[in-house]
């Protein structure tokens, strides 16, 4: 197996073993990074310095025996809406273009003290905005598996830097679909941990109560073992679940015959495309195999998650973005006449077009007179779309639906339509309305070589029991071994 | 025509805290700008704020005092509106379900009770600081200085139950006598640590419904506040008079003026797009929290006016005075363990104490004189060592330097003459140097006894025990 494509428990053994250097590891990426980035254009950032010193210091921990933590010497890419102290965090827009945050993420505190080494930041969707990476202020991330594809978004760079082998592992956020659906367009596996298990601070707040950070990996142990580090409780983000953590390792293996799965019957019907629902067909039957007890439920609300969530994300985006006003960081117009045309200049200068769109929308939404009809209406579907999914899990022990409705789609295809780009997250977006955990897992491949990703849903805080399904299918299925062809 | 002034009151009051309102920050003034921040309060990409337990507790302390209602659930809200001095662009704040509501606070006007109803006390934070010119510079920026942004900010909204100026500055008043006394806010209104904008409207006596009203801003005092409400209820009179119409709008007091102006209309007012903070949890009080912080309050201004009234038999003046404010009360209550006469401990404070303290920016906390050496300079009156008179002068120079009544009386030899012999020669000098006033006495002239009595204590220098000198003068005058 190529270095490049190695999985993080992989190199976890070779590094123990001192077969590899967590040095040599970082300067086989950081040179496929070299070649492959222009490319795929997955960085917007590349670690060059960082990553040979953070590689030093995991070398010295290993040398020690007894300093070595599951990610120490393990290389990463970072989405860049993630705060690393002094390394440039641009969210992938203009209006922070050069902008360099002062402190730690809780994540990024949790991975150092694990000794992980940072190969680079990666593009997304500009402040996570966006399904296909193509609203990045800089420039689009192309898919790996065709550069005439997106990679998906947001989390685009993380995902095509996954499946392009220019990183071991890497982290996403996710608001809507923004880790899965990336996931399933590249064919790495992706999860949305429960809201509030992974503390948010450090995380550039999108929509704040469905934002959460989450790992996207080559299969779904290493999924385990990033959500080992980065999950449990935050004094600093007063929305972290006060709660300990189970151990996401142990369970992996265990049997799953005599689960019950649900299958959402929404979540089937018209615009899903029919490879993915051969795929999903076929993942089934593996299912089945497993022991697996299939039984259609009803999640009647579903029409209305793509309204709710583009009220309440813009509503919660519109404030989230007041900040960028160009007094106090990021950029500000050249010579303003006052402060009033100062905010105007900064910000119309600074923002994308799709940013600008869901600032408006949101600023609409909360609008006196308009607050109770969209902001308030929207909070009470996202309640009737949570008892949705309480009620089936009463029934069901998880649910299995199609990531996305399609295999990735060709660059500027849908840019100019965005409820089309808006609909590429219908079976990903009501997963974050509940604050539920979900994982996309590769589940096949398109007759043009594309890939396409199953999703479990569990309920809240079922990301041991989502890991062990998702598991037991992946040891069934060699997806998950296939890499492009760069 | 009659109109009857309608007045709310918006009450702003930063809470005593040591950290911010929602990171570890020190909330401490007078610090060199920009100092006293972090990411948090900067609002940098990224940041999450987490409540400071305190700041809840003193908001409860303060909703107890009020006699408010504490629903078991709050939430907070995002105020947005864009502002340089705002880190976020939006202000954390509380807008449904507020901490506190109905609560109620009684003054006295003109005699009379009015209870004046609050609508309700919430948690917020506050913003920085700007400044468009600085001393020396010609420099034509604004500079932000970020260490007053998030420190916790309370505010308190009464219901439009005010009838002019003055019940107004009383209602401010009395309520900064609580804060005060609950130790949540220092109570500062020059400095900006309590600030107040007052909604103004008039109505026809009788009316219930209420007229356009204009929001009073920038008003730093007691005597601004009755001073600006004064001006703005004359001039919607004059307008109303006129057969014109009050324009909704905010005004700003113009101190210096001595008048509203101005400063932006109904239309020109921000949309603040409040929503529910996503960031924070829910604000649970659980009653047994509130209880406990019920249970701990310190005696209240008015529970403590009673109290000195009953137990110490105090004049309702002398009590309202020693409670104004909770130091001056901890300071009579001291000087009692020391000397228990309460009236005379009562008349020194009032007198000589305040007179003392009037001077001085400092309060009663930072007085050169404790309660020990007050009682010490009146058990030495009360046992004849020195006069009253002559008290009055050692009280002020033991506020000057800070000493003991016994070390000044002993250093400048003013104990009082007591000894008969002593006095009798002073007496019978006297005598020999006023024979005019003398033989008038023995002509059957009370009056002059009262003339050669104070040329006694003239001689002696106030010395002479005034009882002594009584007795030993009307046996000399008597003898010759």
């Amino acid at each position: 197996m190529k270095l490049q494509n190695i999985t993080i428990s992989r190199l976890q053994k070779l590094l123990l073993n001192r077969k590899i250097s967590p040095q040599e590891i970082t300067q086989a990426l950081l040179a496929r990074i070299r070649e492959k980035n222009s490319r795929v254009n997955a960085y917007l950032t590349v670690a060059e310095d960082e990553a040979p010193a953070q590689a030093g210091v995991a070398d010295k921990r290993l040398g020690k025996g007894d300093g070595a933590c599951p990610l120490t010497g393990i290389p990463l890419a970072i989405k860049d809406n993630i705060c690393i102290k002094g390394v440039r965090m641009t969210c992938a827009s203009k209006i922070l273009e050069h902008y360099v945050p002062p402190y730690n993420a809780t994540v990024i505190e949790r991975l150092s003290d694990q000794g992980y080494v940072l190969l680079g930041k990666t593009n997304m969707d500009e402040f996570a905005m966006g399904s296909s990476t193509e609203n990045s202020g800089f420039a689009p991330t192309r898919n790996p598996w065709d550069t005439r594809c997106v990679p998906g978004g947001s989390s685009g760079g993380s995902a095509a830097a996954v499946a392009a082998g220019m990183c071991a592992a890497a982290l996403g956020s996710d608001t809507g679909g923004s880790i899965r659906q990336p996931a399933a367009f590249c064919g790495v596996v992706g999860l949305k941990p429960t809201y509030g298990l992974v503390s948010r601070y450090g995380l550039v707040a999108f929509a704040s109560s469905l934002d959460q950070i989450g790992p996207i990996t080559r299969d779904v142990r290493d999924a385990a073992i990033l959500l080992s580090a980065i999950a449990g409780h935050d004094p600093r983000d007063s929305t972290s679940a006060p709660k300990q953590p189970p151990d996401y390792l142990s369970k992996l293996g265990q049997s799953i015959n005599g689960l019950r799965l649900g299958l959402p019957k929404e979540y089937f019907a018209e615009g899903l495309d029919p490879e993915v629902a051969a795929s999903l067909e076929a993942a089934r039957e593996v299912f089945s195999r497993l022991g697996v007890q299939f039984q259609e439920v009803s999640l009647p609300h579903t029409d209305y998650s793509i309204a709710a969530y583009y009220l309440i994300a813009p509503a919660e985006a519109s404030s989230n973005l007041a900040r960028y006003d160009g007094v106090r960081y990021g950029h500000r117009t050249s010579k303003p006449k006052n402060l009033l045309q100062m905010y105007y200049d900064s910000r119309e200068e600074g923002f994308g077009a799709e940013v600008k769109r869901r600032i408006m929308l949101g600023t609409y939404a909360l609008s006196a007179g308009y607050y109770d009809a969209y902001y308030l209406k929207a909070q009470k579907v996202r309640t009737l779309i949570k008892r949705d999914f309480d009620l089936a899990f009463t029934e069901v022990d998880a649910l299995l639906t199609p990531t996305a409705p399609s295999p990735a789609f060709r660059l500027g295809e849908k840019v100019t339509d965005p409820l089309q780009m808006y609909l590429s997250d219908i079976y990903t977006n009501s997963v974050n309305l509940a604050g539920l955990p979900a994982i996309s897992v590769p589940c096949g491949f398109t007759a043009n070589g594309l890939p396409v990703g199953l999703q479990l849903i569990g309920p809240a805080f079922g990301e041991d029991r989502l890991l062990t399904i998702a598991y037991a299918y992946e040891r069934e299925t060699d997806w998950h071994t296939r890499r492009p062809n760069l | 025509m009659n109109y009857e002034p309608v007045i709310g009151l918006e009450i702003h009051a930063e809470l005593l805290t040591v950290s911010k309102n929602f990171c570890a920050c020190s909330a401490n003034f007078g610090q060199e700008p920009n100092t006293s921040v972090c990411p948090v309060c900067l609002g940098l990409p990224g940041v999450l704020p987490v409540l400071n337990k305190k700041a809840v507790e003193y908001s409860l302390r303060t909703a107890v005092s009020l006699d408010c209602r504490i629903p078991s659930r709050s939430i907070f809200a995002r105020k947005n509106y864009f502002y340089p001095d705002m880190p976020k662009d939006y202000q954390i704040s509380q807008y449904e379900q507020p901490l506190a509501v109905c609560g109620h606070l009684k003054i006295m006007v003109g005699g009379r009770e009015r209870d004046i109803a609050i609508e309700r006390v919430h948690l917020e934070e506050d913003t920085g600081k700007l400044f468009h010119e600085i001393p020396g510079s010609s420099d034509s920026a604004s500079w932000i200085d970020f260490n007053r942004a998030g420190i916790p900010l309370l505010e308190i909204v009464t219901e439009p139950e005010l009838r002019s100026g003055k019940e107004a500055k009383l209602f401010m008043a009395k309520l900064r006598q609580i804060l005060t006394y609950i130790g949540v806010c220092d109570g500062n209104m020059e400095e900006g640590s309590l600030r107040c904008d007052a909604n103004v409207s008039l109505r026809r006596v009788g009316e219930q419904t209420l007229g356009t009203k204009t929001e009073v801003k920038n008003v730093n005092s007691f005597r601004f506040l009755q001073r600006a409400l004064e001006y703005e209820i004359d001039r919607q009179r004059k307008v109303l008079e006129e057969g014109g119409r009050v324009v909704q709008e905010t005004r700003l007091w113009d101190a210096a003026a001595g008048v509203t102006q101005p400063m932006r209309s109904k239309e020109e007012a921000h949309d603040y797009r409040y929503f529910p903070e996503p960031d924070l949890v829910p604000l649970v009080v659980e009653e047994s929290w509130a209880a406990g912080i019920k249970a701990a309050l310190p005696e209240l201004p008015d529970q403590k006016r009673e109290r000195f009234v009953e137990r110490y038999q105090l004049p309702d003046y002398d009590a309202g005075i020693l409670t104004s404010t909770r130091e001056l009360a901890d300071y009579f209550e001291s000087c009692l363990q020391f000397y228990p006469q309460a009236k005379t401990v009562s008349n020194w404070i009032l007198g000589e104490l305040l007179r003392e303290l009037k001077g001085s920016a400092a309060g009663v906390g930072a007085c050169p004189v404790p309660p020990q050496n007050l009682a010490g300079l009146l058990r030495l009156i009360a046992n004849g060592v020195i006069s009253g008179k002559i008290g009055k002068a050692v009280f002020q120079e033991m506020y000057e330097r800070g000493l003991s009544a016994e070390t000044i009386i002993q250093k400048r030899g003013l104990t009082q003459i007591t000894d008969t012999a002593d006095l009798t020669i002073i007496v019978d000098r006297v005598i020999a140097d006023n024979p005019e006033p003398a033989a008038a006495y023995r002509a059957g002239s009370e009056r002059t006894f009262g003339f050669l009595v104070g040329q006694v204590m003239k001689a002696s220098r106030g010395r002479a025990n005034p009882k002594l000198t009584n007795q030993i003068l009307r046996e000399r005058l008597k003898q010759k």
